[in-house]
């Protein structure tokens, strides 16, 4: 997927959020459609089972009108946090331009954290995507919780976060930490425009003629 | 139901708001029955139908105390109406109402839904507006908005005069606030009431309610400070930034801010510039296919601005020569050739071709030269401006009007002018040379095929437009019309206009006072009837060019010889030569007396109407004839 097509005048931003089941993922998407002003909404497409866990993925169209003369659209999906998900998660990272690992802050979840945290990154690695090039940010969810239910987030950083990528600790039910996650990701995606240029197919019509 | 005592047009505070309403109610007030019936009054609640109303009845009870005034809701005439209808008393309810003079219903907005209701008001109405009496209507809107209302009735409450009350401005309102004041003889401190008005209160109950909260708190609190006004109002602040919406768009802004300036940190400026380029020309309907293959290019390269500069270079080049094609012909103005920069070349053979293809209007006439035309004192002034505009078209005299009887050389110098401005402008000089009659022609040929804009665009393409015979426009309004935008086009854009007419502007008849006055606007030079010198030179080239010898004695004499016209001494000329050509001999002195001498006075002078013809022969001597045939033979002929 291209990031930014200058003929077009596109910029595209793919971001997935990743994490374990029930961290929180579509909880992120819910809150940051609910703050879009109406005028800007796309439709939320959500696909979920009759427990509103994600069957498929959630799919959420940012449009953010034009910046600097670029049309510019984040699309924002979620992968199944559940385990047996595995070739939906897969399709719905094809081509993502950033990762939100969004971690469950629960004592009782560390493992599935950092069991979800591997397959992100053996995921990446099977198509042939370079973790280490991958824009990747974690946020801490659920932080509002009572303090002898979580971890805090110095210990769960030492846990997961072995690349020291940047964090945020969120409540993504009531918004705190939402959108300073969006906003991390959304910088460290658009740090890669310039060389994303250069990145062969990015210009529509390249080589047509 | 009699009207309130209170509500009166005195205590009635006007402003810019309810000006035509109160204006309204006052004339129907004065002469009910006379102006406005029915009158509608509407407005939003709170803000004085039902007072205006009042007032009305008031003033009308007040004027004309025999009246029977009604005021009544329609709440209480639906009532009355189903009581009538329930005790079987519809005689009396419908005569209650067709006696009264002046009839006040409130709240018509009310009728929604009620079938029964509106066609018995229907039918009072109708009885009353009959006999002259006064209705007068209020309701919350206009009457095409009630919902549910029979088409008959809303035409009926339409046909008056509709008014409206807006809500009061801060003015009026302090004047309502101060009136109550008076009445409830009640004094605030200085700025109370101000502060008060200035809440925006969209009805006057509501004013007035949070006036007597001021005058309450006033008789507990002891006199109050204009700050205080809007705590014991209870105004909400304006609202505070943390309220939920405004929190949610600080947040997505304040997200689309920093995404803003990530991408403006992020992306490289040429490729902005040259992305910007692309969405720009794309706009304008340009193919941009080089500035997209400089985009896919890793490293800018050296040239990239120029570039740039060139491919807008192209586009200026484009836009010229798509000028040029519909300047031949509009259609082939939008042609896709002038989109694509990368077909300039191909773009440009295409306009050549155009341009070869066209049909120009018609030049000027090979055959008179400027060399060949004599100057003398007779038409000295227009030959030195025909000079000055050859030498610099444009700017001397513009346009240049040539004036003079038939046949002493307008057409000549015309055409003159046109050949050497023709020969000096070079290829590129398009000079057109037309007839009024061609021109007339032209353009109701292009009437008729639709083409007006292709004849247009064929005459404003030339460089010098001359017109030959202009008096022929004289009453001929769309020609006129078409030759003022001409004009105007050649005017202003520095061209050579060159006209001759056999009379001056002034006497072309049915020439329009804008035409006149731009012919008039150059130089009107004039043509006069050859003079003796003229003549002599005349007749020396005439006779030079027939390759006859002449002697000055015979010259002389010629000239000697009067003549309207230059073509009245080409007939001499030709007569003598034909003379010379049956004696056999050369032409002479006497040979022209013997000629001459007899015909002297009836000198052939063809009719005007061989004017054109005449014109030809300048071209081709053998198809003109001189000699017509005697009134005896041409009777003899008509006869048979």
């Amino acid at each position: 997927m291209s990031l930014v097509n200058y003929a077009t005048r596109e910029i595209t931003c793919k971001i997935v959020y990743y994490g374990p089941g029930r961290s929180g993922k579509t909880t992120n998407l819910h809150y940051i459609y609910g703050q879009v002003p109406e005028d800007r909404k796309g439709k939320m497409v959500s696909l979920a089972t009759q427990t509103d866990r994600t069957l498929f993925f959630d799919f959420l169209p940012l449009d953010l009108g034009s910046i600097s003369g670029f049309t510019t659209k984040f699309q924002l999906y979620t992968v199944p946090g559940q385990v047996y998900y595995q070739a939906t998660r897969r399709l719905v990272l094809q081509g993502a331009d950033g990762v939100v690992f969004v971690a469950d802050s629960q004592a009782r979840q560390l493992d599935e954290n950092i069991e979800s945290f591997q397959d992100l990154h053996a995921n990446l690695a099977e198509q042939g995507v370079d973790p280490r090039a991958m824009p990747i940010v974690v946020q801490y969810n659920k932080q509002d919780l009572p303090k002898e239910l979580i971890l805090p987030v110095a210990e769960l950083s030492d846990a997961i976060n072995f690349r020291g990528s940047p964090e945020f600790s969120a409540d993504a039910l009531h918004g705190p930490g939402v959108f300073e996650t969006l906003r991390g990701i959304s910088e460290q995606v658009l740090r890669r425009l310039s060389a994303a240029g250069a990145a062969p197919g990015t210009a529509a019509g390249a080589g047509t003629r | 139901m009699r009207a309130d005592k209170r509500a009166r047009f005195d205590n009635y505070i006007v402003g810019s708001a309810n000006r035509l309403a109160v204006a309204a109610a006052h004339a129907v007030a004065d002469a009910p029955g006379a102006v406005y019936n029915p009158l509608f009054i509407y407005s939003s609640a709170g803000l004085g139908k039902t007072h205006l109303t009042h007032a009305i009845g008031n003033q009308a009870m007040a004027r004309h105390p025999d009246m029977a005034i009604e005021y009544v809701p329609l709440e209480d005439f639906v009532e009355q109406l189903h009581a009538a209808i329930a005790t079987g008393e519809m005689d009396r309810f419908k005569q209650r109402y067709g006696r009264v003079d002046v009839l006040l219903i409130d709240d018509m907005q009310f009728l929604t839904g009620r079938r029964e209701t509106q066609s018995e008001l229907l039918r009072l109405l109708n009885s009353l507006q009959g006999s002259k009496r006064q209705i007068v209507m209020t309701s919350d809107r206009p009457p095409a908005e009630i919902a549910d209302v029979d088409e008959r009735l809303i035409q009926k409450l339409s046909g008056g005069l509709i008014v409206d009350i807006g809500v009061p401005d801060y003015e009026t309102r302090v004047a309502i606030l101060r009136a109550k004041c008076e009445e409830r003889s009640v004094t605030f401190e200085p700025g109370v009431i101000e502060e008060l008005a200035r809440v925006e209160f969209t009805n006057i109950r509501e004013l007035q309610g949070a006036l007597n909260r001021l005058a309450a708190a006033q008789a507990t609190d002891g006199s109050l400070t204009p700050a205080q006004v809007n705590t014991l109002v209870g105004v909400p602040e304006p609202a505070p930034a943390s309220s939920p919406t405004a929190a949610k768009q600080d947040e997505f802004f304040s997200f689309l801010t920093d995404i803003a300036s990530a991408v403006a940190a992020q992306i490289e400026p040429w490729k902005v510039r040259v992305g910007e380029a692309v969405g720009f020309w794309k706009g304008e309907g340009y193919r941009t296919g080089p500035l997209e293959r400089l985009m896919t290019e890793k490293q800018p390269p050296e040239n990239w601005e120029a570039l740039l500069r060139g491919f807008a270079q192209a586009i200026d080049q484009l836009k010229d020569l798509e000028q040029k094609a519909s300047s031949v012909d509009p259609a082939l103005g939008g042609s896709e050739l002038f989109r694509d920069p990368e077909r300039l070349t191909e773009a440009e053979a295409f306009v050549e071709r155009a341009l070869a293809g066209a049909v120009p209007p018609a030049g000027p006439q090979g055959a008179f030269a400027r060399a060949s035309f004599e100057e003398s004192p007779s038409n000295q002034m227009a030959v030195r401006a025909a000079d000055a505009v050859i030498a610099e078209p444009g700017h001397r005299y513009n346009p240049l009007f040539l004036s003079g009887p038939s046949g002493v050389g307008k057409t000549h110098l015309l055409n003159a002018i046109g050949n050497e401005l023709a020969r000096r402008g070079g290829a590129n000089c398009r000079v057109a040379c037309v007839g009024a009659q061609l021109f007339i022609d032209e353009l109701i040929a292009a009437l008729q095929d639709g083409t007006i804009e292709r004849f247009r665009a064929r005459y404003r393409a030339a460089d010098v437009l001359l017109i030959d015979d202009v008096q022929f426009v004289g009453g001929k309004e769309r020609t006129q019309d078409e030759l003022f935008h001409v004009f105007n086009h050649f005017h202003a854009a520095g061209k050579q206009l060159v006209f001759a007419s056999d009379v001056p502007p002034k006497q072309i008849e049915g020439l329009e006072e804008r035409l006149r006055s731009r012919f008039e606007g150059g130089l009107v030079a004039e043509l006069n009837v050859p003079d003796r010198t003229l003549r002599e030179k005349l007749f020396g080239r005439f006779l030079a060019d027939a390759r006859v010898p002449t002697t000055p004695e015979l010259l002389a004499y010629l000239a000697e010889r009067s003549a309207a016209s230059v073509r009245e001494l080409i007939g001499t000329v030709h007569r003598i030569l034909a003379a010379a050509e049956t004696s056999g001999g050369p032409v002479t002195l006497p040979l022209a007396k013997q000629t001459l001498e007899p015909a002297v006075g009836a000198a052939p002078s063809p009719p005007p109407t061989v004017r054109q013809a005449a014109d030809v022969f300048f071209l081709d001597d053998e198809k003109i004839v001189w000699e017509w045939p005697d009134a005896a033979g041409r009777l003899v002929e008509e006869l048979r």
